[in-house]
Order: C-alpha cells, then structure tokens, then sequence
C-alpha cells in the first residue's frame, strides 16, 4: 500500500522520544523511517552499536515494540532464531496472526563482523528484513574506520598524518555483496529521500524471504559536519553518485533517482571535516583517483540499471 | 515404562532430543558431536518432531539463534563440541544473563591447540564461569537421564538458566551401550509443557531483552544470576528425585561409591569413574578401603554436600581431564580442595590425565591409589598420569 502523509500522522511511532541519540544524528532518523513503514506487527533486533545503545539504557527503553540485543556480531542469527521460532510455533497452532521481523545493525556490525552471521541467514531464506544504517564507520566505539568508511576519510584509526591521508582503501560494496545472495529484494536508500527509503521497507515487508537495505546515515560526530545537517550531506553523497539510490527485486534492477546534475564528489567531501585534507592541492591526485572510483562505479550500476526506467 | 535399548552417547542424546521435541533446534557440525546432530536431523527429516531445525553458518550463529528462539518463546536445544563451544562463548555467557533455558548438550573435546578430536574436559571447564548448569555424565544411560531432566531444571521458574549436560567424546559418545528409556508419554509428561517468560512473539506485551546495563544496574543482575544458580541446587535434587520415581534412577549431585567407610577416594567427572569404581571393587576384594565420588553437578558446586561425603577420608585424589595452566592443576581441584579447607582433615592432591583423549588405564589409578595410600605425593604440584615427559 503506498505511503502518505495523512497515513503516517496517525500512526503512532515505534521509538519514543527521550531516547539518547545525538542531536543531528542520522541513523536514528532511519530507524524510525524503517519502523513506521512497517504495517503488521514486528519484532526488532539490533546489533551492538550506537542504535542499541541509545534506545536502551536500562531501566529504560525507546522500543515501543519487542526488541532484542544480543550482541554486535550476530544480529542476522538472533533474528533467524525468533523468525524459526514464529515459524515453528505458528505451524504447532501456539501463535496466530501475522509478524514482520526487522534486523539493525551499523556498518560495523553488517560489512565486518557481522558479515558472515549476515551472510549465513541471507542464505537460509529467514523470512527477515535486515537493514544496515550505514554511518561509515564504527562511531559508537569512537571512530574507528571500518570496511564501509571511504578511501582517505579520517578516522581514529586511519588518522590523518605525515604519512598518512586517511583510510587507505576504498570501502567494499556490501550491497551487491548481499545482491549476490540471490536473495529477492535487495536495495540502498536515504533518509533526505524518506518516502523512497519507506516505500522500499513496505516493499521488502511484502515480501516473502531475506531482504537487505542499506540506508546511508549521517553520523555528524564522525564525520565532522555541522549537527544541523544530517539529512542534507545524505542528500549530497546521492548527489555526486557517490550513494546511488537503487532497488534490485527478483534480478530486476532499477534506477529509483538519477540527479539531474551528476555533481563532483568533492561537493560531498568540502562539507565534512573527516575529508578536509584532500581540498589541499597537494592531494588533487588523490581526489581525482577517488572520482574515478566514484564514476566506475556509478557507470557499472547504470549499466546493470540498463533498459530499465528510472523514477 | 523402561524399555531396554543399545545406543552410543550421541544416540542416546539423539532419542532424548526426539522425545522432548524442542521447538526450535540450531546446530553446526563438530567432531564428536555430529552424529548426534545427524540422528536428529533424520527425526526432522521424517518429521517425527515438530522442531524448526537452523543449520547455521557457525556455533556463535547456533547459540545466537539459540537465544533469539528462545527468547521469543520457544524450547530451544542445541549441541557442539570443543572448539563450537569456545567459539560460541561470548554468546553462552549472554544465554545464562538473559536467563533463557537453553538446554545445550556438550560432547567433550579437547581444545585446540595442538588440534586433536578426542576426550577431554578443557572445553565445558572453559566456560565454568559462565553461568551454565553443568552436569557431567558417565555413559549413555546418564548421557540420556541428564538431557531429560536439564528441561526440567534449567525451565524451572526458581531457575532459569541454561543447562549444559555433557558426556564424554569418543568413549561415551560413539560407544553402543545398553541403557533403558522412557517412554515418549512418560517424558512428554514429565518435561511438561514450556510456558514462555515475556516471549517477543507476545506482540500486545513488548518487552525488551539485553539493554545497556551501566553502573547502576548491572551489578544487581549479575547478583540476581548467582542467586538463581544456588537455587538450582534444590531443583536438581527435587528434578532427580522425581526422575528417580518415574525411571527407578535418581539422580543427585554425585554418586557416592563405597565412600562411606574409605579412607583414599578419587574424586572424578565423566567415564573415569566407571574405570575408578572397577578399580575400587578390586581393592575392596583385597581389604583396601577405597571410594569414589563421581562428581555429576560441577555448576553450580555442591560444596557443602561434597565435604559431607568425603571429608572423613584419610587422603583425596581429585582426577582433572583438563590442564588450568595455573601451576596447580586442573580446574577441579581448587574447588574440591576450597570445599574441604578447613573443615576436613583429609590430604587432597591433584592429578590430570586423559588430555586428549589419552587413555586411563586401572594400572594408572591404581598407582594413584597407592599413592593415596602411602602418603608419596607431598607437594602440592599436580601429577600428570601417563604423560611421557
């Protein structure tokens, strides 16, 4: 069913305020995209990591809906156990009724070390929607780079130094990592894009089977913009193709934004500190090595967009 | 209605398991827990169980789902050995703080390094400290008994925690024994139904499991754990006591063979003690007062109970199959000797044998008798039986 305003302004929202979530940060905003999107019931999971730890001090909690941590590496499995238990209890006559289930975790938790607990349920068939609030680096730790966090950003552990311009290598591409499970509907989205990003979840939610969206999230602590701009710089990294807005069901990929004007990546990196060592001219190969990374890739999904329309 | 069987250690398990009809089910294969798994995966395969059956991708993946199931309300079980154990151990020690009652059957290996597939108990005494309810069985009857009755325990609402019932690999595990069982009535009758604690699935009732417990919190909850685990104490005699009425086979914290007048005992966990009670039934012939205390509860440890049945004894020999590398001994030994310090006047000495799965031979606890009874081990450094340097 589509997504309206009038919709949304009665539903109630899943994640209460008073959570501790910075002011600007970006990731919490997708979470409570992703949550109101949902129509029937769920059941939350959430790795170790920022989200978990601001929704979840005890004695209290943001979760409006039964949630469960586990621990950082294994949110994908936790939720394969209640998703077999709803199936096991559901087939017995125990439970009735229909319940959508939702895996969190950050980049940390999905591209790293979460990545083979990710990739092992993905391939069993859970019938889950896991959702990756991708804020480029390990932020809840301190900074930290992580396999996500892009060529030469600086980070606490990628610092920026005589001998060193940031992180070293260009991040791997965990959406098509996860397209390469087969799995029926895989797709990246946005939060400044939040009718897209919702559409996508109810999408996945009809869906039967694993599915796996990844939802850049600006993180203004790690990425050193200003607190009032978390959804913008979002829109910026769409802007220069740099997080291409796209949906792949069932094989069929399609193109959901094309921007009217392909804009320079150092339009994305001149707002954020963590990149600010690349405007020095003496790091114009640098940049230029990064846009040429940024346009192939940008060319391969156009490709395999190819025929497609784009909306 | 016991019915007389042959089965090996993981067969046996195998029945259990299919007898209870667990829910849920998440395994991975490990040596020598597979044929368990695989025993049990035919039972799925011919959907004589109603269990949805996870085979994950890891063993930190098996106890993850493990507590995702059960804390969305199902009656979870799962096995491993070894080194799936020690891979799983950030999560095993999770499972115990959330107080989920998983029930997870444990084939004893040793632990890696150097590899090896055979016996021993360094992977279970691992995670000693983990919050788990450890029970050691001798043979596959035990093996058997003590899955049955770790439903009971670990679901119980004084308790709540987890329970590791664990045999030996190899000896027990592949070894076709007779053993009698139960009837499917009989257990179904005697686990009960599972009646889940704020279940996620409960979806008019939102609950949240595993938030950040900080400074102010946590302690207390840690509390809260070492208090359950002394109450599982009365529940294992009360669960044992119960079975003992349904099978003819009551089960306690140990089993007390001829200790009651000896003056040497070995004290011991797992199949070493068929090989000790034999051993003792020879000296016993020959006028030697021997005994052995075949420890089945390690966790929580029955201190007082163990002082009460050992503490008359001239001298103590506690066996370890597993080295603590702390210079003195294995892992059982400081507690046997801490239950005792003070209140018994007995010699108590360690000795670690069997490391992966390095044979006990009755000459070897013979010597260890002799030992005893001579008085020839008077430092406190722990001998290991059967090594060649």
């Amino acid at each position: 069913m589509a997504i309206n305003l009038k919709e949304l302004s009665k539903k109630s929202i899943p994640l209460s305020a008073g959570h501790r979530a910075c002011a600007g940060c970006g990731s919490i905003i997708s979470i409570k995209l992703v949550l109101m999107a949902a129509e029937d019931p769920i059941v939350c999971t959430c790795a170790t990591g920022c989200m978990e730890v601001v929704t979840t001090i005890f004695p209290f909690t943001a979760w409006k809906v039964p949630f469960i941590h586990n621990a950082f590496e294994n949110a994908a499995a936790t939720m394969s156990g209640i998703e077999s238990a709803y199936v096991s209890l559901k087939r017995q006559g125990k439970i009735s009724g229909n319940i959508k289930f939702i895996a969190f975790g950050g980049d940390g938790g999905t591209y790293d070390i979460g990545l083979q607990s990710l990739s092992g349920a993905m391939e069993r068939g859970h019938d889950m929607l896991y959702v990756c609030y991708d804020n480029e680096a390990y932020m809840n730790t301190g900074i930290q780079r992580s396999g996500s966090t892009p060529r030469c950003a600086a980070t606490s552990t990628s610092p920026v130094g005589r001998a060193s311009q940031g992180k070293k290598q260009y991040p791997k591409d965990l959406t098509k990592i996860m397209l390469a499970h087969n799995i029926p509907y895989v797709a990246q989205a946005s939060p400044h894009r939040w009718l897209d990003l919702m559409t996508k979840v109810r999408k996945a939610l009809s869906i039967e089977g694993p599915k796996f969206i990844n939802i850049i999230s600006s993180c203004h602590r790690g990425w050193r913009v200003p607190v009032d701009n978390a959804l913008d710089v979002c829109r910026v990294a769409v802007e220069t193709c740099y997080w291409p807005l796209y949906e792949v069901e069932n094989g069929v990929w399609k193109l959901n934004y094309t921007p009217k004007e392909k804009l320079p990546i150092v339009e994305w990196f001149k707002d954020q500190k963590r990149f600010a060592h690349l405007l020095k001219p003496e790091n114009a190969a640098l940049l230029s090595a990064i846009q040429a990374e940024v346009d192939r890739r940008w060319n391969e999904l156009l490709q395999s967009c190819g025929g497609t329309k784009t909306s | 209605m016991n019915k007389v069987v042959a089965l090996t250690g993981n067969e046996a398990a195998a029945e259990a398991m299919r007898q209870i009809n667990p829910d849920v089910v998440a395994a991975y294969p490990i040596t020598p827990q597979t044929e368990l798994m695989h025993k049990f995966s035919d039972f799925v395969a011919d959907a004589v169980v109603k269990t949805e059956m996870i085979l994950v991708e890891s063993e930190h993946s098996a106890m993850s789902a493990c507590i995702g199931a059960c804390a969305a309300g199902a009656r979870v079980m799962t096995a491993t050995s070894a080194n799936g154990l020690a891979f799983m151990w950030e999560v095993v020690y999770i499972a115990a703080s959330l107080r989920l009652p998983i029930v997870m059957t444990v084939v004893n290996r040793a632990l890696s390094g150097p590899i090896n597939i055979h016996c021993d108990h360094s992977d279970t005494m691992g995670c000693r400290d983990s919050g788990w309810i450890q029970l050691y069985g001798e043979n596959p009857q035990e093996a058997y008994d003590n899955i049955i009755q770790a439903i009971r325990i670990a679901e119980h609402p004084d308790v709540r925690l987890p329970v590791m019932p664990t045999f030996d690999g190899f000896i027990i595990s592949h070894t076709l024994e007779r053993l009698e069982i139960l009837s499917d009535e009989e257990v179904g009758k005697f686990i009960g139904a599972w009646k889940p604690v704020h279940p996620l699935l409960d979806i008019a009732h939102p609950v949240t499991y595993g938030p950040l417990d900080l400074q102010d919190y946590y302690f207390e909850h840690k509390k809260g754990q070492a208090e359950a685990m002394k109450r599982a104490k009365g529940v294992v005699l009360a669960v044992g006591k119960e079975y003992g009425a349904l099978s003819g086979r009551e089960y306690g914290f140990f089993e007390e063979y001829k200790t009651r007048d000896a003056e040497q005992i070995i004290l011991c966990l797992g199949s070493a003690s068929g090989t000790v009670k034999s051993v003792v039934d020879g000296l016993r012939e020959k006028g030697r007062r021997t005994g052995v205390l075949k420890l089945r509860m390690f966790r929580p440890f029955p201190a007082e109970e163990i002082l009460s049945a050992i503490g008359h004894a001239k001298s103590i020999a506690v066996l370890d199959r597993a080295e603590g590398f702390s210079g003195l001994g294995g892992p059982l030994f400081p507690e046997v000797r801490s239950a005792l310090y003070g209140r018994s006047d007995a010699k108590v000495i360690n000795y670690v044998y069997g490391l992966g799965g390095r044979d006990l031979s009755p000459e070897m606890i013979l010597s260890v008798f002799d030992d005893l009874e001579e008085g020839r081990i008077t430092d406190r450094e722990a001998v290991h039986l059967g090594v060649r340097i």
